[in-house]
């Protein structure tokens, strides 16, 4: 497979496809705790769209929003023209049939080989026999380098590979749209950089819409088209690259520049805090 | 109003606090346990029609791990309890010069309770807790999640084999275990008694009903989906990591033989009086 890199678009349009993820006005609550805020978002067919934030910015709350796993307080997420949160078991299992995931950690099961890990998701949606599946799941294999190791146990694996054989299981059904939570996350810059590179090849050969989740800024100014940037679970920006470094944002460039915030503390409050509910 | 420091109803706030947290925490738990069992059986109903079948073959795998693989450890088990009871039984009737008559209490004892009883704290101890670790380890490496947003129902794929596998198995090792333990006390009885196999187990038979051996295998079929069901919901409510693992498994251990040896007890106030 030859690799592919990025291609900036030169009309300052990050991607020219139809809508596939619309999120509009989401609100999430954990008890009193207002996690994300009046979140917009539009993600564009073929288009690779990266999320970025720090700790607690409520990436990984949007991601498991736009996975249906969470279900907001307010607020809709259409994907592939779906309402994710009103749609029936059924539907549900059909529209997830065309969305895959790579979870940070790999989440392989670890009673199954690296193979049978891949083939799941065939085995259970689909009606080949098992030489086919076994086919597709070796296909998948080479596309993301793994070929050779399906008859591993997920323990076996390195982290990048565990990372690849994810990735190899996320695209055996070919889905419409691939999620990626933290794809690069505990990996050496060499590794790190090869599954960026993945990211692009699988957009080129596949043509798949793409989502990352990321806090590594050089691996999100690698693939991204474009790039959301959430803080304190508000939308700060979303634009392009070169319009998200070039923002005059405070805190945007406090995250791009690895710039620590440290807010004024007031003298009484903080020792209200530290000694209210003791004295 | 807050109770001054040293008076004696100075800690029941927090005790009456405590008591309230886990008495929501133990309603909460156990609404989650009907709702998970209302669950996988409705995907054992209505899986197939759903495109959610389960799958025979690991209904399959899980008996296999449930019963086959339990088989030594139920029989070396049962046999000593056959022999302990034989030995009790005979001890305490020489005093009225019964000793013969031990052959009736083995009989229903064994059947009715401690071959239930002893299979369904063996396999509590062996498939709850591997049951509760295995399902806590998938909650926190993401194993779950990857099962849902592949579009396969959690409960489908890991709960209903399961829960099929220990329903028919616990009884299928509690009959095993029946007739390892009373062929245990047979031998102790030949031995003591001199009496042969033979006599003994046509006095077995005679004292047994087969309302007895229903009574054993239908509360071994309860065990079987109380432990299954403990062990779920005590996986599914891990936090915190490999201790938080290790936890949920000591607990569904804990929970699964206090909830065994009470439903025993109302078994018994039922159906024996």
């Amino acid at each position: 497979m030859t690799h592919t890199s990025r291609t900036p678009r030169a009309d300052g349009e990050a991607a020219v496809g139809e809508p596939v993820i619309t999120v509009e006005h989401l609100d999430t609550h954990f008890g009193e705790r207002q996690v994300l805020a009046n979140v917009d978002l539009t993600v564009r067919r073929g288009e690779i769209l990266v999320i970025m934030g720090g700790s607690g910015s409520g990436k990984s709350t949007l991601l498991n929003h736009l996975l249906g796993l969470l279900r907001p307080s307010a607020g809709t997420v259409r994907i592939l023209g779906h309402d994710i949160n009103a749609l029936d078991q059924v539907s549900l299992t059909d529209l997830r049939c065309r969305m895959g995931v790579a979870f940070q950690g790999g989440a392989l099961f670890s009673s199954m080989t690296v193979g049978e890990n891949i083939m799941l998701p065939l085995r259970e949606h689909t009606r080949l026999d098992a030489r086919t599946m076994r086919i597709m799941a070796r296909l998948k294999m080479e596309v993301v380098n793994l070929a050779g190791f399906e008859d591993l146990m997920p323990a076996e694996l390195s982290g990048g590979m565990v990372k690849r054989a994810a990735f190899a299981r996320a695209i055996v059904m070919d889905p419409a749209i691939l999620f990626c939570d933290e794809p690069s996350a505990g990996l050496d810059p060499v590794v790190a950089s090869t599954i960026d590179q993945l990211i692009l090849d699988l957009r080129a050969a596949f043509g798949m819409t793409i989502v990352v989740v990321t806090h590594e800024l050089e691996s999100a100014f690698t693939i991204a088209d474009r790039i959301c940037v959430l803080d304190q679970g508000r939308v700060r920006i979303l634009d392009t690259p070169e319009n998200v470094r070039a923002s005059p944002d405070v805190r945007v460039q406090a995250l791009l520049n690895r710039r620590i915030e440290t807010p004024e503390v007031d003298p009484e409050s903080y020792l209200q805090r530290l000694t209210g509910d003791i004295l | 109003m807050r109770a001054a420091e040293g008076s004696p109803i100075a800690g029941i706030p927090g005790f009456l606090a405590r008591v309230g947290r886990h008495t929501v925490a133990a309603v909460r738990e156990t609404g989650y346990a009907a709702v998970l069992t209302g669950e996988a059986l409705m995907w054992l109903a209505v899986g197939a029609r759903r495109r959610q079948p389960v799958r025979v073959s690991a209904i399959f795998a899980e008996a296999m791990e449930t019963g086959v693989r339990a088989l030594p450890i139920v029989t070396v088990l049962a046999l000593t309890i056959g022999v302990m009871l034989a030995v009790q039984g005979i001890h305490t009737l020489a005093q009225f010069g019964a000793e013969s008559q031990v052959t009736t209490g083995i009989a229903l004892s064994v059947v009715r309770e401690f071959a239930p009883l002893i299979t369904g704290i063996l396999v509590a101890g062996r498939t709850g807790s591997a049951l509760a670790a295995r399902i806590g380890t998938m909650r926190i490496s993401q194993e779950i999640d990857a099962l849902r947003v592949m579009g396969i129902a959690p409960v489908r794929f890991l709960v209903t084999p399961a829960l099929v596998a220990m329903v028919v198995m616990v009884p299928c090792l509690a009959f095993w275990a029946d007739a390892v333990a009373l062929l245990g006390g047979g031998l102790y009885v030949g031995l003591e008694l001199g009496m042969s196999l033979s006599a003994y187990f046509d006095r077995i038979f005679a004292a047994l009903t087969t309302d007895d051996l229903l009574h054993g295998l239908g509360k071994s079929a309860i065990f079987g989906l109380l432990i299954t069901v403990i062990g779920v919901v005590n996986g599914a409510m891990v936090s915190g990591g490999a201790e938080g693992v290790g936890r949920a498994s000591t607990r569904a251990v804990v929970h699964a033989i206090s909830a065994l040896v009470v439903t025993d007890m109302l078994f018994v106030l039922v159906l024996t009086r």
